[in-house]
């Protein structure tokens, strides 16, 4: 089992989610994040003041998968989030120790499908 | 005696320039409330400083071309208010105060057409020519002594001058300007792109049904024994009321949910319908010309959305589609009795004046399109329309203004 985590530019997020989809992967939590990377920030001006702003606003993806549905799941990722300029976004795959279906109990494998 | 009847006309257009004037501040929050909040900013500066510089252009060019003496097409004196004389037996400067209120709002409905995509610049230059030259000449042509009044067209506070005008200016701006990033996707189905804060828009659309009470019992411009600004003040009401119960009804019926901002978008529509006819209908007219304008409103958008137009506040069908709607009423509800030159076709009195009706807003519409083709193809030429894809992402604020609407707070983005 993996812990799959993208950081994503918010508006490729339905193109992500569309891929992600089409690959049969439909469990994911989506938050709203705000980060740094290579991409350069923008200033702001209020009456007068300039002031930089470097963190910018990041959607971020957690998806868990087993093991044969993270090749599936990352590619899907990429195709819906790569336009080739810097800012598109990165993916971490975690290993992933233990997974619990509150609703039934169930663990590991059978939780996370 | 005389001076006192005087001062109360004069009073009384100066109230009402006054609610006409915070006509302005509803237009501001509907269109501020419609859009995504990364737009908001950028929403507000562009109806804020189109009353500025409505303001000024309508001191400069246009009171001179709409209401100085000329020919039919146009008025050619009293520029800068020199020499100027007032269309009504008030002082010229109240007159003058109440037709630059019109003017601003003429110009602020294209806003929120061409709202989360226009450039700045582009704007501030279009609301100057808009208010300068174009409002002023279909004005003149209706209001100022023009062809069309010569004619016997009707357009009691404007469906046509104001309304048609500024809806139609809005249609072929955001044609050209094309879609919103993610309104329509690669199948041509429309997205919704949900307005950011509805409890704004709403107090925006009280806040422009209140002003209406200046906007057409005010074009009375005289008090008189009273009669008349009550009858319009309570056919205005009638008809923002079944426009805004209409609309409700229709997108319940097509979409099983009332939903509040097309009800909203009713009232409006039934306000924008009613304003041409106001003075010349009984209550019992206003309501049906109310009602179907909200009936209107509620296909119109759902045509836009079919033909991949996007108005993100519904400019066209609220003000475009009703502007025209209220001038052809008066052809069919209208009344000789009431002060037109023949009775509308449901009170006997054939197509003469609804065949006028129609004469008069084509006319109107054909130039306003026109017109605005032109203004805004130069703008496009030489500033440029269109923000940049990154901008319009990132959001207008940012990118024209480098201030956000609300600064500490963490807005969903997802679009």
């Amino acid at each position: 089992m993996k812990l799959i985590i993208a950081m994503i530019q918010p508006e490729k997020l339905p193109d992500v989610k569309k891929a992600l989809f089409d690959a049969e992967v439909h469990k994911m939590t989506v938050t709203n994040v705000v980060g740094a990377g290579q991409q350069k920030g923008f200033t702001e001006t209020y009456r007068g003041v300039v002031s930089e702003v470097n963190l910018l606003k990041k959607v971020r993806l957690d998806i868990a998968v087993n093991d044969e549905f993270v090749k599936p799941t990352v590619e899907a990722i990429m195709k819906g989030a790569r336009t080739g300029k810097i800012g598109d976004g990165k993916i971490l795959v975690l290993p992933l120790e233990e997974c619990y279906r509150i609703r039934t109990g169930e663990t590991d494998g059978e939780a996370i499908g | 005696m005389v001076d006192i009847i005087r001062g109360l006309d004069t009073l009384w257009v100066l109230i009402s320039a006054f609610l006409v004037f915070f006509m302005q501040a509803g237009f501001g929050m509907v269109e501020a409330g419609f859009i995504r909040a990364k737009n908001a900013c950028n929403i507000l500066t562009k109806n804020f400083l189109d009353f500025c510089m409505a303001s000024v252009g309508f001191f400069m060019f246009g009171y001179a071309i709409m209401f100085g003496l000329g020919n039919g097409f146009m008025g050619a004196t009293g520029w800068f208010l020199s020499g100027a004389v007032s269309g009504a037996d008030i002082p010229l400067s109240a007159f003058w105060l109440f037709q630059a209120a019109f003017c601003g709002a003429a110009a602020t409905i294209v806003a929120g057409g061409m709202a989360e995509r226009m450039k700045f610049p582009a704007y501030l230059t279009y609301s100057f020519i808009i208010s300068a030259f174009v409002y002023p000449i279909v004005g003149h042509w209706i209001w100022g002594g023009g062809w069309l009044s010569s004619l016997g067209f009707a357009d009691f506070a404007g469906s046509t001058v104001v309304h048609a005008l500024g809806g139609f200016a809005a249609l072929i701006g955001t044609m050209m300007l094309g879609p919103r990033i993610g309104k329509f996707g690669p199948d041509g189905k429309p997205n919704a792109i949900a307005g950011h804060n509805i409890p704004l828009a709403s107090l925006g659309v009280f806040i422009l049904w209140f002003g209406w009470f200046g906007f057409n019992p005010g074009s009375t411009l005289s008090v008189g024994d009273g009669s008349l600004i009550a009858r319009i003040a309570i056919n205005t009401n009638l008809a923002a009321a079944a426009g805004g119960i209409l609309a409700m009804l229709t997108v319940w019926k097509l979409f099983g949910k009332p939903d509040l901002s097309m009800a909203m978008n009713g009232a409006l529509a039934g306000l924008v319908a009613i304003t041409a006819p106001c003075a010349f209908v009984d209550p019992w007219a206003a309501l049906v010309i109310g009602g179907i304008g909200g009936i209107i409103v509620v296909l119109g958008v759902i045509l836009l959305d079919k033909l991949q137009i996007d108005d993100p506040v519904g400019a066209f069908p609220v003000h475009g589609l009703n502007g025209v709607w209220g001038t052809l009423a008066i052809g069919l509800f209208g009344q000789k009795a009431l002060g037109l030159s023949f009775n509308g076709l449901f009170l006997g009195g054939g197509f003469s004046q609804l065949w006028i009706q129609l004469i008069g807003v084509v006319a109107a519409v054909l130039f306003v399109v026109t017109a605005m083709y032109i203004v805004f193809k130069l703008i496009d030429m030489t500033i440029g329309l269109r923000v940049t894809r990154e901008e319009e992402l990132r959001g207008l604020d940012i990118g024209e203004h480098g201030l956000e609407a609300y600064s500490g707070f963490q807005i969903f983005t997802t679009q």
